[in-house]
């Protein structure tokens, strides 16, 4: 089983990524949890969202406190939050940022696997504005899901509330926020 | 179908494939996302449910009360205050003997204000006369909002039924959940039939008349009747969607590698499905334990419990809600079966009140915990002292 905790701000879709990676890992047959963690909610405020993903039926109804993998969205909470916090030694760190993976790990101190990508940035080429989908896009490199089947469920997910041209630019970003995690690590 | 989705939304699709005849709901907090679906469905016209918003929950079981007694089928859900101030009606339904069914998002009473999980919501309706049913994920709330249906409206019961389902784990949390087609579901819960429907205007008749001590209590003995008829109809209900579903619902409650279990804990909710998790890793290290996990809790089976637990060295059980200046009312249930009947160590813990959470260490905690515990022990887990 693979644990995940999603790091990011009020209104920038961290719990929207969480579902639909469960969504798309679902569609790969696995079974799957996601979850955000609930406090007072308001834009802006740091808030996090899990996913638990395995081959076996998932029984535990539990908090996530020792993930495979932590991705931060919002790169300020790299300070205020604490995000490699209960993360394994022999984790992932996914971070946005437009830093470099050494100034991550020397900022962090985390001993284990890093991918940076700067999703604000791919997110603003792509003409979306939001972070996340990039970021969604990476974490599908990471844990070697078959990026057509992701890309199949996200845009049918979205183009449930949004136009074809923008939906067209989130795909736009996701593959971009792919492309940036698959020339690191491939298959975690 | 397999679909990704809260149990919120598990529940809201049981009740648009069973498509009730009435909905009445309070639409602002502590509402559920569950009326907000339904909602929509009604907008959309997907389903032709009446929606009543009403402007408080005494006002939605009193709506409940009116439509189901004019011959409706009726459905609500509410959680933690929502309940608190539905309760004064819940009774009242439950003596007119209405099939009303209910989702119960269990969350904490106030005060201090709180709008997480535990079971004081469900605690405080225990004697209302709704029977209670608990699930262990957003599949089993779905599973059993289809069940409840057929139970509720079963000649010999009539009464309500609350479906728990544990707030936030289950009800914000996205699970697969397998649903069934809305066929098959239409063929399930069937054509409604009221008795004596108050819209039957050639056939008068009184509901919810005046009892005095002449009547009273010979009205209160029929209800218990009622909740007497419960376990055959549950199981026979259990049995013919098991079929349906192919999925394994047996008996009053689950259990789960308990015959040669040692040492027990017995728990309701989503806490089971953390529980599990340990009994597996435990007994790969040798150890012999198990889990009761109640799905029936009203009317409560007393009897088939006590058998399954008789003869273990130490059963822990798990409420996950105060009764001040007692034990716990799981616990009360379980011990009092055991009346004039050896047992084995009973202890308490009280785990997880407004919503802290349970990880499968402190499951471990309490397993180690049963090997040294006194008979009647009132314990805490999770609880910084």
């Amino acid at each position: 089983m693979k644990e995940i905790r999603w790091h990011g701000r009020g209104g920038q879709g961290a719990k929207t990524v969480s579902q639909i990676l469960a969504q798309i890992t679902l569609r790969e047959g696995k079974h799957v949890q996601a979850f955000p963690e609930y406090g007072p909610e308001r834009s802006g405020a740091p808030v996090r969202a899990y996913n638990r993903i395995s081959d076996e039926e998932i029984l535990v109804h539990s908090g996530v406190y020792h993930p495979d993998i932590v991705v931060v969205i919002d790169e300020t909470l790299l300070e205020s939050e604490n995000p490699t916090k209960g993360l394994k030694p022999d984790g992932i760190l996914i971070v946005n940022s437009s830093l470099s993976e050494a100034e991550i790990r020397e900022k962090m101190g985390f001993q284990g696997k890093i991918v940076v990508l700067d999703a604000t940035k791919i997110a603003r080429e792509a003409g979306t504005g939001f972070p996340n989908v990039p970021m969604l896009g990476a974490v599908v490199a990471v844990l070697g899901t078959d990026p057509k089947i992701a890309e199949g469920e996200l845009k049918e997910t979205l183009s449930h509330r949004l136009s074809p041209e923008v939906v067209e630019k989130n795909l736009k970003a996701f593959r971009a926020g792919y492309e940036a995690a698959k020339g690191v690590y491939v298959g975690g | 179908m397999k679909k990704v989705m809260t149990g919120h939304k598990a529940v809201a699709e049981a009740m648009r494939q069973i498509e009730p005849d009435v909905v009445a709901v309070y639409p602002i907090t502590p509402q559920s996302e569950i009326a907000e679906y339904y909602a929509q469905y009604v907008a959309d016209g997907i389903v032709r449910t009446e929606l009543v918003p009403v402007e408080s929950e005494h006002s939605a079981m009193s709506a409940c009360v009116g439509a189901a007694a004019a011959g409706a089928r009726v459905i609500t859900a509410t959680a933690s205050q929502g309940l608190a101030l539905m309760v004064e009606i819940l009774y009242i339904a439950a003596s007119m003997r209405l099939p009303i069914v209910m989702a119960l998002a269990n969350r904490a009473l106030s005060g201090p204000i709180n709008i997480h999980c535990d079971h004081s919501d469900a605690y405080l309706a225990r004697d209302s006369g709704a029977v209670q049913i608990f699930a262990e994920s957003a599949q089993e709330a779905y599973d059993y909002m289809l069940m409840a249906q057929r139970i509720a409206e079963h000649k010999n019961v009539r009464l309500p039924v609350i479906v728990n389902l544990d707030g936030f784990t289950l009800t914000h949390s996205s699970q697969v959940v397998e649903t069934l087609s809305d066929e098959v579901v239409k063929g399930f819960v069937g054509d409604y039939e009221p008795f004596y429907p108050l819209l039957d205007v050639d056939n008068p008749t009184v509901w919810g008349p005046f009892a005095m001590p002449d009547y009273y209590f010979e009205l209160k003995r029929a209800q218990q009747a009622g909740m007497e008829a419960v376990p055959e109809v549950f199981l026979g209900v259990q049995g013919e969607y098991s079929k349906l579903s192919g999925r394994n619902y047996k008996g009053f409650f689950e259990a789960y590698k308990l015959d040669d279990a040692e040492r027990v804990i017995v728990v309701m909710g989503s806490t089971a499905g953390t529980a599990k998790v340990v009994v597996n890793e435990l007994r790969e290290k040798g150890e012999r334990v198990g889990l009761l996990k109640v799905w029936l809790w009203r009317p409560f089976p007393r009897k088939e419990i006590a058998d399954a637990l008789a003869g273990k060295k130490a059963v822990a059980i798990m409420d996950r809600a105060i009764s001040f200046g007692n034990m716990g009312a799981l616990y009360l249930d379980i011990t009092s079966a055991f009346a004039g009947r050896e047992g084995p160590v009973f202890v308490n813990y009280i785990y997880g009140l407004g919503g802290r959470d349970v990880p499968a260490e402190h499951i471990v905690q309490v397993f180690e915990g049963l090997k040294d515990a006194e008979p009647g022990e009132l314990r805490y887990i999770g609880l910084r002292e």
